[in-house]
């Protein structure tokens, strides 16, 4: 296990260098100026430009910008922001929020995932399937944002249950409404998942022979069969994790939530490229790490799994 | 060790899988007893045309495809010409089928209905451009990948690894981000850019699978040559799993490109997209719900139409229920 | 159909039951599948009866409707597609099909057990066998987790699995096929069953190591005095420890008999055909023989006789009417105890 935890550290060198380079590349080398874009349409003259090239290193070749940056970033420099600030500062303030939404959307996700997918694939070819079918199809066919005004149209504007914007971002029970909006795309694949495995699985020989057992129904689902279900849906949430970063630009906007998504719209609108490529570095870690543990998790739920 | 690094696509596509309805006791029972033996698309076929989700789809689809193409023939009102003196923010006409006041007129005063009709050809276009891309681009590398192997295989998959290991959305936002006129095949080439890791790694998997059947290793012994081999044989029995990942993330690169255009990543004025009209209509949400409310319609039959179509195909080729 | 139930159970009841009401008997017991292609017919008109300490061998091809029949003992046919439109299965003259699921539950493990052919899949692959093997006594009897662990090193012992105490938290993937078919047994065991049925319990294992896990099944029914049905396609397994095998074809019985005497005088051309196709040493160099043909398919059976258009006997009757199982007597008239065969030519069969 140890020699395996090592080996998978050590293959995560290579991609994580080659995507930090790759969005570095995205960030510097495409169109645009981003010292000529914070003056607006005003312009400023060259001297000015020239300087403010320079404090930010734009004046360096590329693989000098780049190599500049990782070493800074073995230190946690991630830069400043064009204002001055260290974009570090910024994304401890902005993480814990995101962390703190994209968990309330994890739970939201698994509680009611697992659930309508377990419920659909016990009845399969009976009327929950074919809601749980139907509903899952039409939550998949909605863009998060889409979801997202229509939840604050509904449950803020009209039923007035909770505030249109979110005022405390730390606040979990604020946190509730964008972190449903946040989990229901993925909760209709976990729902889909968990369904599909369900139905394979209820046809494994195991479950005859749990049957012929004489154990009760509840014992054979709620051992037999869910044991054997959840791998691939453990699988499935350690990848979507960057689908919910994604979602949280889009989530956090509509309700003013002030998390990395937020944090990064404004970059990206004033092209600061130290806080982009920072905060893009920090996600793609976090789903390497966040995909070892799911190797990881995948070896306890599934003792056939070795690894050596 | 797994191979624990399923795209959300494989997720999605194997959760979308039925499992076989009807089991056979044993195995002479099995066997369908009806005429001769049908090819896996003749099967398909078969299959998709008795299924009504498979033919609301496809009218659905029909329908917005005539929409795209010739938006003319459902209006005759300009999307872009606005009318503040009259028709500002007025709420929609219910009874007025076809006519420009149908779904009311937004902020600037342009007829709702006529910027829904025309909308639609950026949706589509963006949806099957993106798509065509990726299928191409990703479906042979995961071709080259999967079939030659070796030295070949490990470069296409460390490359992978890396485009992969980006979030896809958010990839996407900082490439627009650098450009200032975001044009259709822009906004195309910048979801296909991050969008193609799936189709290799689905294509490369079912390469690998199809190339060790027995009767490809009998091929190969015959002495078949390399684009025999490649064409006849490895590329037919690996084109369906492709097809299905293509087919069901059509509606997901509809969703994304609106979702972009709505953060004002995406499509700009002056092409009409449905994005950009929620995006200004979510300012009007509490009063004129109608201005978001249409667009919004619009953009989701359209993903439901194509991710249902990818339902049914993927029930229909998917070789499991067989 | 019903010219079966006329002649039922009268052949197969009698050997060797001590009291009256056999262990199990199944009366005119049909199953069919309802599929996207038609009925099924998987099980016919089955009558037969195990008393305790007896074994019955229940012979057939795959699609024989063998294993159906022992499906619908235990209650685990899927339903749907499965249905039963008609028969009895009695325990201990108790209708099973009648009772409720509690009660039902209650009889499977416990007093009726059963053995799979393939043990890697018909065991949990994510749990300990030790689990497993506990769980039926932390099921039925209310044994707490350390109490039934003991139990389930105690019951390793027994099915002769090496270092149990030390391999009760292993895996299945961890064992080898036969110690995973002694885990089988093991689990059947747990609660010394009044009846155990065996469903091809050796078919996926090596030769050698299927004749030990028949012993051990052999010597543990003994030990416990338990009823048998051993489910099988090969002939070579029955020969010893069955005291009377039932032969299978199309979910029918077509033939009965004490298990030596078939060996020796086959009342039906299928039974005849199956021992000619096993490989003797003393015809060595000659040609084996071999049922042409393939099985039926069940969702058109064959008119009369389903065996008909594979018979080397067939004649016009076998087209048109189903021959009823029908007692075996000697040329002289004489009964054969327990012997009975579904032919209208078992008379040219077993004595032509």
């Amino acid at each position: 296990m140890g020699r395996y935890v090592a080996r998978r550290l050590l293959q995560m060198i290579p991609v994580f260098l080659g995507t930090t380079l790759l969005i570095f590349l995205m960030v510097h080398i495409l169109p645009g100026d981003p010292i000529r874009a914070m003056f607006g349409d005003k312009g400023a003259d060259p001297a000015q430009l020239a300087s403010l090239r320079e404090k930010f290193g734009l004046d360096q070749p590329l693989y000098m910008q780049y190599f500049d940056y990782m070493k800074k970033l073995f230190q946690l420099n991630f830069g400043e922001t064009f204002g001055g600030r260290p974009v570090w500062d910024e994304m401890t303030a902005a993480f814990p929020v995101t962390i703190r939404l994209t968990i309330v959307a994890l739970v939201i996700e698994l509680l009611v995932g697992l659930s309508l997918g377990a419920w659909a694939g016990l009845k399969v070819g009976k009327a929950p399937d074919t809601g749980v079918l139907l509903f899952t199809l039409i939550v998949i066919s909605v863009p998060v944002f889409i979801m997202g005004y229509l939840a604050r149209y509904v449950f803020a504007d009209t039923l007035g249950w909770v505030a249109p914007n979110v005022d405390d971002s730390m606040d979990i029970t604020q946190l509730l409404l964008p972190g449903f909006v946040l989990a229901m795309l993925s909760m209709a694949y976990v729902a889909r998942l968990t369904r599909t495995t369900f139905a394979e699985n209820l046809r494994a020989d195991y479950m005859r022979t749990a049957l012929a057992k004489g154990l009760p129904r509840r014992r054979i689902v709620g051992v037999h069969l869910l044991r054997n279900s959840l791998i691939p849906v453990v699988t499935f949430i350690g990848t979507d994790i960057g689908g919910f970063i994604g979602g949280a630009v889009v989530t956090e906007g509509i309700f003013n939530v002030q998390g990395v998504g937020n944090l990064l719209f404004r970059a990206l609108q004033q092209r600061e490229g130290s806080t982009i490529v920072g905060i893009v570095t920090v996600f793609v870690l976090i789903i390497l790490v966040i995909n070892l543990i799911v190797d990881l998790l995948y070896a306890v739920l599934d003792p056939r799994i070795r690894y050596a | 060790m797994p191979d624990v690094t399923k795209s959300k696509t494989d997720a999605a596509v194997d959760a979308i899988a039925p499992p076989a309805a009807d089991a056979a006791p044993e195995a002479p029972v099995a066997k369908p007893s009806t005429g001769k033996p049908r090819s896996l698309w003749g099967d398909a076929w078969f299959d998709l045309r008795h299924r009504p989700m498979f033919w609301t789809a496809a009218v659905m689809l029909f329908v917005l495809l005539v929409i795209a193409a010739f938006p003319g023939l459902f209006t005759s009102a300009d999307p872009r010409a606005g009318d503040l003196t009259n028709h500002y923010l007025t709420k929609p006409e219910l009874g007025h089928f076809f006519q420009a006041d149908w779904f009311g007129y937004d902020i600037q005063g342009r007829s709702i209905y006529a910027r829904v009709i025309h909308g639609t050809r950026a949706s589509i276009l963006v949806g099957v451009g993106v798509t065509l891309a990726i299928t191409l681009i990703g479906g042979l590398l995961g071709l080259l990948s999967g079939y030659f192997g070796g030295w070949i295989d490990s470069i296409i998959s460390r490359i992978t690894d890396i485009f992969f290991g980006l979030p896809f959305l958010l990839g996407t936002m900082v490439v627009l981000n650098a450009f200032t006129e975001r044009k259709v095949y822009v906004v195309i080439a910048a979801l296909a850019f991050l969008g193609w890791t799936s189709i290799c790694r689905v294509m490369r998997a079912s390469v690998i699978s199809a190339k060790q059947a027995d009767y490809v290793t009998a091929a190969r012994a015959l002495g078949a040559g390399t684009s025999r081999m490649i064409f006849r044989h490895v590329l037919p029995n690996a084109l369906a799993p492709t097809i299905v990942v293509a087919t069901i993330a059509l509606g997901g690169f509809i969703s994304a490109e609106a979702t972009l255009s709505y953060l004002g990543l995406g499509l700009a004025d002056p092409t009409i997209s449905w994005g950009i009209d929620i995006s200004a209509g979510s300012e009007e949400i509490r009063n004129n719900l109608h201005v978001l409310i249409f667009p919004a319609g619009m953009l989701f039959l359209t993903v439901f139409a194509f991710i249902m179509l990818g339902d049914t195909v993927r029930d229909a080729l998917d070789p499991k229920l067989r | 159909m019903t010219i079966i139930e006329e002649t039922a159970s009268a052949p197969l009841s009698g050997a060797g039951d001590s009291d009256s009401t056999p262990l199990l008997e199944v009366r005119d017991l049909h199953v069919e599948f309802h599929t996207r292609d038609g009925v099924a017919k998987a099980v016919n008109g089955v009558n037969y009866s195990v008393g305790a300490g007896e074994t019955l061998a229940v012979l057939g091809e795959s699609g024989s409707g063998k294993s159906v029949t022992a499906q619908a003992i235990m209650g685990i046919l899927d339903m749907p597609p499965g249905k039963i439109p008609q028969g009895e299965i009695l325990y201990r003259g108790q209708d099973m099909l009648t009772m409720g699921y509690e009660e039902r539950r209650k009889i499977r493990g416990r007093k009726i057990a059963m053995i799979f052919q393939d043990a890697l899949s018909s065991l949990n692959p994510v749990l300990t066998v030790g689990y497993q093997l506990g769980e039926m006594y932390r099921v039925h009897l209310g044994l707490s987790k350390k109490e039934a662990k003991a139990k389930a090193i105690e019951l390793m012992d027994k099915v002769k699995i090496p270092a149990a105490a030390a391999r009760v938290n292993d895996y299945p993937h961890q064992f080898s096929g036969g110690m995973r078919q002694r885990i089988m047994i093991a689990m059947a065991l747990a609660l010394e069953p009044d009846l155990i049925i065996a469903d091809e319990p050796t078919t996926a294992l090596d030769v050698t190591v299927q004749a030990q896990v028949m012993d051990l099944l052999a010597e543990l029914q003994r030990e416990f005095n338990m009823g048998l049905i051993l489910i099988t396609h090969d002939l070579g397994v029955v020969a010893d420890v069955a005291d009377k095998i039932a032969v299978m074809y199309a979910g029918r019985i077509v033939e009965t008999a004490p298990v030596h005497e078939i060996y020796a005088r086959p009342a039906h051309p299928y039974t005849k055909g199956l021992l000619e196709s096993i490989p003797r040493l003393d015809q060595k160099g000659q040609e084996l023989y071999a049922i042409k043909g393939l099985p039926p398919n069940l969702l058109k059976i064959p008119s009369g006789c389903a065996f008909n258009p594979r018979c080397p006997m067939a004649q016009d009757i076998c087209r048109s009417e189903i021959p009823p199982l029908v007692q075996v007597t000697e040329q002289g008239g004489a009964e054969l105890p327990g012997r009975g065969s579904a032919c209208h030519f078992w008379k040219e069969t077993i004595h032509g």
